[in-house]
């Protein structure tokens, strides 16, 4: 059996910088494009891209963020240390956004993906269709020291595995939560720590809730009980911040839905999906 | 299962014996009015020993919450109450001391712990 996904290289400049970026894609139809999590990569949603019930209306795209998976870091990486923001990670996934040439684009995040489509709809809204936040939030306290996660005397993929494993549902597949830690395992020096100071430090998107425009890029936010990182209250009060928004409380799904544990997920998922391809459709809207 | 319980589980389980191999410490475990002293060489839990102690002695201290702990503890533990980072996360599980030997097997103490699932007794 070969899986349908593609997966390419694409060269991009991402803030003056050339990059070497890691891309996926199933299906065809409307442009839905995809966020790993913080260190994670594009693996985490190999349940999707093989979901043909989406796949069909749906041309499923993701990336490794630089520095993550098969993304190579720019040049120089060695010479500072890595740390995401704001801005960088807007510039990443729209400099993807125009290198594939993409229609207005469902963008779909988990985690700091789920993050950043916050500031996507706050700020490129009328360039994509909406976005869909998985375990997002606006901002999250710090709860553990992240110094943990990056040190010469700690292993850093199996710390950070470790410090993962517990936001998953208890419930999910053995198989899938281990894979989940699998990439985890693989993530470059520091990476994870660096995708921190954007989610816990930098990116405290509170005041960028107000400037989202639902009825220009209608935003969809799903969240997993299971989650002690972006709990359900985080959500919802996220959600009570952005007029227009939709919100739901997945059971027995943690941070990680789409990887954890994709056949659950998507019967949270494909109805959505649905109403989007609908109202889309009934707006005769671009599917590309 | 009662922390005494552990050795025979954890030292049975070839994964933690693998996991542990470098992993020697002494921790407090303290559920409320309760406390335990885990005793661990090179991944084989050597000794759990009940207390109150007078003058315990040890590298780092877990302290929970009684009820967060023994919803922990269950089959089947709530969100929240599902993974020591969950507990830690809501204020019903404290750490503290040099936590090098904790954060360095995170996934091993984790999976010791979760050990005490495998019946329904609370600790």
């Amino acid at each position: 059996m070969i899986e349908p996904i593609i997966g390419r290289y694409l060269h991009l400049q991402i803030e003056g910088k050339p990059h070497r970026v890691y891309v996926e894609e199933a299906g065809q139809g409307v442009p839905l494009l995809c966020l790993h999590t913080a260190g994670s990569d594009t693996r985490q949603w190999r349940g999707l891209m093989n979901d043909a019930a989406v796949t069909q209306n749906f041309r499923c795209i993701t990336f490794d963020l630089p520095w993550h998976g098969k993304s190579s870091p720019p040049e120089g990486w060695w010479q500072e240390e890595y740390k995401l923001t704001t801005a960088a990670y807007v510039a990443a996934i729209m400099a993807v956004v125009e290198g594939l040439s993409l229609e207005r684009p469902i963008v779909m995040g988990c985690s700091i993906g789920g993050r950043v489509v916050l500031e996507l709809a706050a700020s490129q809204g009328a360039r994509l269709g909406g976005v869909i936040g998985l375990q997002s939030s606006s901002h999250v306290d710090p709860y553990y020291d992240t110094s943990w996660t990056h040190r010469a005397d700690v292993h850093g993929g199996e710390v950070c595995a470790g410090v993962v494993s517990g936001l998953m549902a208890p419930q999910s597949p053995e198989d899938e939560r281990w894979e989940t830690l699998w990439h985890y395992m693989q993530g470059g020096p520091g990476i994870f720590r660096g995708d921190l100071h954007f989610y816990k430090a930098e990116g405290d998107l509170r005041p960028r809730l107000a400037q989202i425009d639902t009825t220009l890029c209608p935003v969809w936010l799903l969240t997993g009980e299971y989650d002690y990182s972006c709990s359900p209250e985080a959500t919802l009060e996220t959600a009570a911040a952005i007029a227009g928004s939709e919100v739901e409380i997945m059971s027995k799904l943690g941070h990680f839905p789409m990887s954890e544990h994709y056949a659950h997920f998507a019967e949270f998922l494909r109805p959505l999906l649905a109403r989007i391809l609908d109202a889309r459709v009934s707006k005769g809207g671009n599917e590309q | 299962m009662r922390p005494e319980a552990l050795p025979a589980v954890v030292n049975a389980d070839p994964v933690l014996r693998r996991w542990g191999r470098n992993l020697t410490t002494t921790l407090l475990l303290e559920v409320g009015s309760q406390s335990w002293l885990l005793r661990i060489h090179d991944g084989v839990m050597a000794e759990v020993r009940g207390g109150p102690f007078v003058m315990p002695s040890w590298i780092f201290a877990l302290r929970a919450d009684p009820a967060a702990w023994a919803e922990f503890v269950q089959p089947e533990p709530p969100p929240g109450r599902h993974d020591l980072f969950a507990l830690i996360r809501h204020g019903k599980l404290h750490v503290e001391g040099d936590l090098h030997p904790f954060m360095s097997h995170l996934l091993w103490f984790k999976s010791a712990f979760a050990a005490l699932r495998r019946t329904e007794i609370a600790a």
